[in-house]
């Protein structure tokens, strides 16, 4: 079976964003990228079941700006066979749409037939988490999210799934879509002969229209800004003190 | 202009805080029809027509049972030709479900709206809620989600009419296996006026104790950060942030949190913030309006003590 890894290219988790001043949108010039966290644990996810003799390859996809290109790279070094870059804008300001990214992936299941995709629950710049549900509907397959746990043989997926209430396991037929969350899993780091290494494996370029899709926006955006600051608060000198504080304002 | 709302109903039982905030959000819209789905949701029903819906809408039958997605998102798009929005809470129950219908109706889903402009433009917050988006829909149903935290629930009313639809046959594709689901005694997170939470600082299953003596204390929902999660002294369902849960209560007490903006993400609305953490550099503190540098050790049973 063929494990599909889709990698989003986001802003680094560590960079403070910037609120552009025009209220256009989010400053991303020259502000460090890397591969979505929630992605870095697919990918990990993807490798383990090849390496368990689960999955014969592991292909990872980035549909966004020609700098995705690193992204893929950095799955590569972690162990994915071959990757697929969909360039689907130049500009690093435009974010291509989950629903027109679930349009994009569904072309590529339709070319590889994978038999199971990991996505990532979210994508942290927009904060969508939508992108492996949509696939799963233009699939038609059933859906798995939220993964905490997976386990695959040859025909279902048994994933533990993290809800409000606490955790929730289901048997999914395969086919299927699975959104991995944080404690899924720890993700390697690659190593610098296994970064040299990916180098040299396949990265296939294609565009949108290569699968029919019109990546048109369905949501415009009307304006970004920063969110309301807090009012500075006070350091207490004591517990006592905080007591008295707490029942000034009412909170106790 | 008709809205469905996707009610929150687990095990048969509504979330009655979730919906009756999605139902204000929703209201905002135009009229609302509440959908109750499960494998049984009559009772949820029943509690679902006093939050001023012009009716709600009962589908009953086990492949709806444990809100997998499949069977739901095939549910709502049967029912939703008479809608122009279809809208639910942002839990998890919603947020496995609602894209899906998006998909399948062919539009993009708005995740985690914050604010209701008109029909047609939503604010939500995006980058782990250190900007904040407005975003116009040109599709011809809009399919959302409400971040709970920001809206008040609605006020209780006279009764609505339930009716009965029909569940298309199931696809079966996912089943159910089970569910690892602690009850308690305590609030609900999302729901709680009061949340106490802990961090990496605590240091251990056993001395998150301390926490949830401090909770109890205050009759407050205990929380956790991420990394607290991780160490395994807190079940994922504590997990306060970007990917956990959005609380707003009146008083919010992070206890040896560090306070990344991932944290911030998911506490920074509530009214009074407390801090207690060793290290004065702590971000946690900008963002507190009561800061105390100590030992947790020292000062969370001297504050339980004392309050
Ligand atoms: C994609 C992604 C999503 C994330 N989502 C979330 C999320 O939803 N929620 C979340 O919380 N995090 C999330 N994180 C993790 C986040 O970045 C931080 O790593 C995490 O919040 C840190 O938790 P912490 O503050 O408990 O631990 P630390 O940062 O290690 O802080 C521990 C604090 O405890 C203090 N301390 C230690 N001992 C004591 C003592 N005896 N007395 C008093 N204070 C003491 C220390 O001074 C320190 O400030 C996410 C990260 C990523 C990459
Ligand atoms: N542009 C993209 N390229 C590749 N994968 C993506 C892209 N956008 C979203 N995804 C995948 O979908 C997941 C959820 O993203 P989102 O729905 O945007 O929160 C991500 O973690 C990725 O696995």
């Amino acid at each position: 079976m063929k494990v599909l890894v889709p990698v989003k290219r986001v802003i680094d988790y560590n960079v403070k964003v910037r609120v552009k001043a025009d209220g256009s949108g989010v400053d991303l010039t020259n502000v460090k990228m890397s591969m979505n966290p929630f992605d870095e644990i697919a990918v990990e996810e993807a490798i383990r079941l090849k390496e368990a003799g689960k999955a014969e390859e592991v292909i990872a996809v980035s549909i966004g700006v020609k700098q995705a290109q690193e992204t893929l790279r950095t799955a590569l070094a972690m162990g994915a066979d071959r990757a697929i870059l969909v360039v689907a804008t130049d500009d690093v300001h435009e974010d291509i749409e989950p629903l027109a990214v679930a349009k994009i992936l569904k072309g590529v299941i339709d070319e590889e037939q994978p038999g199971l995709v990991l996505t990532g629950k979210q994508a942290i710049d927009n904060d969508m988490n939508a992108t492996g549900q949509m696939l799963a509907a233009l699939t038609g397959w059933g859906q798995g999210t939220f993964a905490s746990e997976l386990d695959v043989d040859d025909d279902t997926a048994t994933v533990t799934r993290e809800v409000d209430g606490g955790l929730q396991t289901i048997k999914i037929k395969i086919p299927a879509i699975v959104t991995v969350d944080l404690r899924l899993n720890e993700p390697r780091y690659a190593s610098l002969p296994n970064i040299m290494k990916a180098k040299k494996k396949p990265l296939d370029e294609k565009t949108p229209a290569d699968y029919g899709v019109d990546t048109t926006p369905r949501l415009e955006i009307v304006g970004t800004t920063e969110p309301g600051a807090r009012s500075a608060g006070i350091i207490v000198g004591s517990v006592d003190e905080l007591v008295d504080k707490l029942k000034e304002v009412g909170a106790v | 202009m008709t809205v469905l709302l996707l009610a929150e109903v687990t095990d048969g039982a509504l979330n009655t805080d979730a919906t009756a905030k999605a139902m204000s959000a929703a209201k905002m819209l135009g009229d609302v029809v509440i959908l109750c789905a499960g494998a049984t949701a009559k009772d949820a029903a029943d509690e679902a027509a006093t939050l001023g819906a012009s009716k709600v809408l009962l589908a009953e039958d086990d492949v709806l049972g444990h809100r997998l997605a499949e069977s739901t998102a095939d549910l709502i798009v049967s029912l939703a030709g008479d809608y122009d929005h279809i809208v639910a809470p942002a839990t998890t129950g919603a947020k496995n479900v609602m894209p899906r219908v998006a998909a399948l109706l062919d539009v993009m889903v708005i995740s985690d709206a914050s604010a209701v402009f008109d029909a047609d433009t939503f604010e939500r917050p995006i980058y782990a809620g250190n900007a904040i988006q407005t975003v116009k829909s040109s599709d011809a149903k809009k399919v959302i989600t409400f971040r709970t935290s920001t809206f008040e629930p609605v006020k209780a009313s006279e009764s609505s009419a339930i009716e009965s639809v029909a569940v298309p046959a199931s696809s079966s594709l996912s089943e159910w296996v089970e569910d690892k689901v602690a009850v308690s005694d305590r609030p609900e997170l999302t729901s709680a006026g009061v949340v106490v939470s802990g961090g990496r600082g605590v240091g251990s299953e056993d001395d998150f104790k301390l926490i949830e003596g401090l909770a109890d204390k205050l009759g407050a929902a205990v929380g956790a950060s991420r990394a607290a999660v991780d160490s395994g002294y807190a079940p994922n369902d504590w997990q306060v942030g970007q990917t956990g849960k959005v609380v707003a209560p009146d008083l919010y007490v992070a206890v040896g949190i560090s306070g990344a903006i991932q944290h911030l993400a998911g506490m920074k609305d509530s009214k009074v913030i407390v801090a207690i953490n060793k290290d004065e550099e702590a971000p946690i503190f900008q963002v507190a309006d009561f800061g105390l540098v100590a030992d947790l050790f020292d000062a969370v049973p001297e504050l339980t003590e004392k309050l």
